[in-house]
């Protein structure tokens, strides 16, 4: 399961990450992470059985968790050419055995492969 | 008799024959490899009569012939747009060229590609021309909407498509390039590769014994021609010019696309049908991707020769993973596999219905030539640089600044002892200096990340540094960065009024 977490100026001078891994023993991956003096960003990558568990330890840390269950969207312009596939920071673009190219799961929503796609088939979800 | 199978020769008119009889043996590229495997070349020679090849992928060289017809009064075109896309007009009164790649002007994202998309798709399109006015032809302007439907004459002709082979590019500058290959990341962050390898008509025809001028073949869905050769036919890196009817095309086996930060191009689907004559054309259509060579090409290097990396194969390309100085690079095809099958699925439906007969090439296409380059005077640093006057670290701010004064300069490079570049200082550097009161040493006040040039680089790379980090001069270093001249915004500004 992928999360991402936004924190305000008060949870980010927590060591949260941390906290949640200590609190849950779950393991905890980071997948981005965006931290700024008052705000910060990430996504995190949790086993689905802890998933509740870990949700429920970073919202008491003030966090706000959103769950990623979906990724990015295509088209019918797709043309299978394979342009975002390099791209992808996270591996989640594939080219299959009879040519397609195909979106996995574990897409974390950055938008990369929306921005050089040569036909425009790709869009983040609303 | 001994020999019998390996002199078969089938004629092109014979395989013709069976198909109008319905029995003719058709097979796709991919298939036929595995054919020539199991059963070896002979067999296989035996027992296909043609082999359909494909490719898809962005074809920059690509447009229209286009006729739109006499208006009343009657004007002879002398400026004409298609959706705010210019078309080439100097040819007769009311005939245009529409290239794929012309950029609209409203839009950089949207040409001529789009105009010839939309065209296909049965879209209607806003048409305007302009005119001086002429005495057979006396109108100066029309504005009209129309549709394939309505035009006489709409023929693609392309001058260099289906490249046998192509160079695949990575890019080892630090900043991202946006090019014709695609989006490349820094420090050799991916990699980019065109063309469909084992499957495209010419690497399964390399001397050309079937593929040549009047060559039938399948363009975009539909029947097409070869017309000759394309540009840039050189050996190992064969093109062809096609064209075909734009008006029983299918928008399946076209697309418009814009490469981010490029420009516009086009997805074209051609398929070729190798009729197997012999023996020796079975062999020829085993070839596979393991056995087809490339260059992966710097683009970091902003030259025409820009280095190769590396020697690759189709085979570690479509792997999706190459090795660049020992580390795994991802790896994006640009042309579609999946549609070059479809087209060459397409292609075979067609020939098994009696649709589409084989020919034979009236002439063979040339082996073509190594590409020459165009000449153009290439200034290189070296050629306008100056001698610097150049101080230390330890020099006094105000000796530095007497120095400026001096020579009329606004720049000093800052040197060790064996004259190796540690830093710069400029007027404005010392006017700062002065005026917070800070007028001790020049290693006190210099600037120590310098940009530089080398003598060897082309002005128009120097001065694209100077404007993209908005300096006005580059210490000129060599390879131990020991300085050996300056060059200044206002030495190549002389270049321009030379």
């Amino acid at each position: 399961m992928l999360f991402r977490l936004k924190f305000d100026s008060k949870a980010v001078k927590k060591p949260v990450i941390s906290m949640v891994t200590l609190k849950t023993s779950a393991l905890v991956n980071i997948i981005r992470a965006e931290v700024g003096p008052r705000r910060g960003e990430l996504i995190v990558e949790v086993d689905d059985e802890v998933a509740d568990k870990v949700e429920n330890a970073f919202r008491e840390l003030g966090v706000e968790v959103c769950r990623l269950e979906k990724k990015v969207e295509r088209s019918e312009e797709c043309v299978h050419c394979g342009a975002c596939v390099s791209i992808c920071p996270v591996e989640a673009i594939v080219v299959e055995e009879d040519g397609r190219i195909e979106f996995l799961d574990k897409c974390v929503l950055c938008g990369n492969c929306v921005n050089v796609c040569p036909v425009r088939a790709l869009s983040l979800p609303v | 008799m001994k020999g019998d199978t390996a002199e078969r020769v089938k004629t092109v008119a014979e395989i013709n024959e069976k198909i109008r009889e319905g029995n003719v043996c058709v097979v796709t590229a991919e298939e036929m490899k595995k054919i020539v495997e199991e059963l070896g070349a002979e067999k296989a020679a035996e027992e296909v009569d043609v082999v359909t090849t494909g490719t898809f992928g962005a074809m920059c060289s690509t447009g229209v012939f286009l006729n739109f017809g006499h208006s009343d009064p009657p004007i002879r075109m002398q400026k004409v747009w298609l959706n705010d896309v210019e078309a080439y007009t100097g040819i007769a009164a009311v005939d245009a060229y529409l290239g794929a790649t012309q950029q609209s002007e409203k839009s950089q994202e949207y040409g001529g590609a789009h105009v010839i998309q939309e065209l296909v798709r049965g879209e209607e399109v806003e048409l305007r021309a302009v005119s001086r006015g002429t005495d057979c032809y006396p109108e100066k302007e029309v504005r009209t909407v129309i549709t394939l439907e309505d035009l006489n004459f709409a023929e693609m002709v392309n001058p260099r498509n289906a490249y046998q082979r192509y160079n695949a590019a990575t890019n080892s500058s630090s900043r991202v390039l946006r090019t014709y290959m695609g989006t490349l990341l820094p420090n050799f962050g991916n990699v980019s590769f065109a063309g469909c390898g084992e499957i495209s008509p010419l690497i399964n025809d390399p001397d050309f014994r079937t593929i040549g001028v009047g060559t039938r073949i399948f363009l975009c869905g539909a029947k097409g021609f070869v017309v000759g050769h394309g540009t840039q036919h050189c050996p190992g890196y064969a093109t062809l010019m096609v064209k075909g009817p734009l008006k029983e095309m299918k928008p399946e086996f076209m697309r418009a696309a814009y490469m981010p930060g490029y420009g516009v191009t086009m997805f074209v689907g051609i398929g070729v049908p190798i009729p197997v004559l012999d023996v020796e054309m079975a062999r020829a259509l085993a070839v596979r991707d393991e056995d087809i060579k490339t260059k992966i090409i710097d683009f970091g290097i902003q030259r025409r020769d820009r280095p190769v990396i590396r020697e690759v194969t189709y085979a570690e390309l479509k792997s999706g993973k190459v090795e660049i100085n020992g580390e795994e690079v991802r790896v994006s095809p640009l042309s579609s596999v999946y549609l070059a099958r479809r087209v060459m699925e397409e292609l075979r439906e067609m020939i098994l219905r009696g649709d589409f007969l084989l020919t034979e090439p009236v002439e063979r296409l040339k082996e073509g030539e190594p590409m020459k380059p165009l000449r153009v005077a290439t200034k290189l640093v070296k050629s306008v640089m100056n001698k610097a006057v150049t101080v230390s670290p330890e020099t006094d701010v105000r000796t530095a600044a007497r120095l400026m004064i001096e020579k009329g300069l606004n720049h000093l490079p800052v040197v060790d002892g064996e004259g190796r570049l540690v830093g710069i200082i400029t007027s404005w550097d010392i006017a700062k200096a002065v005026a917070s009161g800070k007028t001790g040493r020049v290693g006190e006040i210099m600037t120590r990340k310098v940009i530089t040039t080398h003598p060897n680089e082309a002005v128009e790379v120097a001065a694209r540094k100077m404007e993209s980090y908005d300096i006005s001069a580059l210490p000129v270093v060599d390879g131990s960065g020991k300085v050996l001249g300056i060059v200044t915004s206002e030495d190549l500004s002389k270049l321009l009024v030379r």
